[in-house]
């Protein structure tokens, strides 16, 4: 299989193409720039909060849970490519190859069994994190 | 005619198709939506309200393009134009019909994922710069449920590809000339399709915007044409998350009688209606039960999965 970036026709149209989606994109903002109307009034420079006067910024702390999130994603994004490697070549690897692939995804699915145990993958509104269930009714 | 003209054309009809189509798909989810709800739709603009689309277009186009003066200026701009250009530039990989795409290149599927994960950078952006509660909280929700949904989205696709061997997807279509791969794939079909509502943020998935507790999510502060690029990019997204069905699962351009085209657009509109009947019908999930639902139960499958087609491939060669 070759390794370098191949097409069936030619490469360059990709690059043609990038080039015109991008100039599509600026355009319309330009045309929009261009064709707006503008208007200045007591309240435009509020941010929108239903009518209310904001307090405070909106660079506030937001829950944890995001950035486990995050992590997540780049452990089993990451996993999963190895995954994509082996699925391109599963003939030529054969069954040699399926058994490390399903050691792998054991080793995958332990860590997501270990995350969900933990009770990471449980999102629960922040400062409210309830006590299992057996200890609340005690 | 030469290959250079050949191309160029190519470009400039997708091009035009696409914004043909994402503007089409507004008057259409509009009027399906209408008729499933026992209510008309818009049918003042031209005949049938046709021209709906065009009247949009330009009220859109004459609105106030602000800019907020307590947003991040530069990255309020640019939010919008990348989910348009991440989502439109993924059609370059997708076969219409034989040695009918942009550059049929040999990681197509890769290219595609790849591609789709940037939306989230534009969402991500869009709610950061805003510097409102809302456009914060929705793009939050958002990078949450598009990054989840991501990891599993690609391994459903592994199925396919362990059974052709390729990530090119004219040779993936090629490889369903006798039968389709939602025969032999419907678990990876199941949650792919799952996983493309969710990474288009399309009902029942649309918490980041949920109207009835975040105003618009995201793009709370955006008004005018920037808000207009964020619904062309959800629009174009459907349109490829539809066209990615019908390339991986359903044959692609396979079918009798018609040209291939038809049959490729064709099954496309099918599945884009499907889209809009889903949200007609089903209800928004809450949040955790969101992403319990993807890392619990989704994520397992597709890896299940993957092995299962992994094992009926060796199986049928061996």
């Amino acid at each position: 299989m070759a390794l370098a970036l191949a097409a069936e026709g030619p490469i360059w149209p990709l690059g043609v193409y990038f080039v015109l989606v991008v100039v599509l994109a600026a355009g319309i903002l330009a045309f929009s720039y261009v064709l707006g109307q503008r208007h200045r009034q007591q309240a435009t420079d509020v941010p929108y909060e239903s009518g209310m006067t904001p307090t405070g910024g909106a660079r506030l702390r937001f829950p944890v849970d995001f950035y486990l999130v995050a992590m997540f994603f780049v452990i089993f994004d990451l996993e999963s490519v190895f995954l994509f490697v082996w699925a391109v070549a599963v003939r030529e690897l054969g069954w040699a190859g399926y058994v490390e692939v399903l050691i792998f995804m054991a080793v995958l699915l332990a860590a997501l069994a270990y995350l969900w145990r933990s009770g990471a993958l449980d999102w629960r509104a922040s400062g409210s994190k309830p006590a299992p269930d057996k200890e609340r009714g005690q | 005619m030469s290959q250079t003209t050949f191309y160029i054309l190519l470009i400039v009809v997708l091009l035009a198709a696409l914004l043909t189509m994402a503007a089409g798909l507004i008057f259409l989810e509009r009027r399906l939506l209408a008729l499933w709800q026992e209510r008309y739709g818009p049918n003042r603009v031209g005949p049938f309200g046709l021209l709906q689309v065009l009247a949009d277009i330009i009220k859109l186009l004459t609105k106030e393009d602000w800019v907020p003066r307590f947003a991040d200026r530069p990255v309020f701009v640019i939010a919008p134009a990348i989910i348009l250009v991440a989502t439109m530039l993924s059609f370059a990989v997708v076969p219409f019909a034989p040695g009918l795409c942009v550059a049929d290149l040999n990681i197509g599927l890769l290219f595609f994922l790849a591609m789709s994960s940037l939306s989230v950078y534009a969402v991500a952006l869009a709610g950061w710069s805003s510097n409102n509660k809302y456009a914060l909280l929705g793009s939050m929700r958002a990078i949450g449920q598009m990054v989840s949904y991501e990891v599993f989205m690609g391994l459903s696709l592994m199925g396919v590809v362990a059974m052709t061997g390729s990530f090119r997807l004219s040779d993936i279509v090629a490889a369903q000339e006798r039968m389709w791969f939602v025969f032999p794939q419907f678990a990876g079909f199941a949650i792919f399709f799952i996983a493309g509502l969710a990474e288009t943020r399309r009902l029942p998935f649309d918490l980041p915007e949920a109207e009835n507790e975040l105003v618009a999510g995201y793009h709370t502060e955006y008004s005018g044409m920037k808000f207009a690029l964020f619904f062309l990019g959800e629009y174009v997204g459907i349109t490829l998350i539809s066209a990615l069905i019908v390339t991986l699962f359903f044959g692609g351009w396979y079918g009798p009688w018609l040209p291939p085209v038809a049959w490729f657009i064709i099954k496309t509109l099918i599945f884009i209606s499907s889209f809009i009947l889903l949200r007609g019908s089903l209800l928004r999930p809450r949040y955790d039960q969101l992403m319990a639902f993807g890392w619990k139960i989704m994520l397992p499958l597709s890896l299940v999965n993957l092995a299962a087609a992994g094992a009926a491939v060796l199986l049928k060669d061996h």
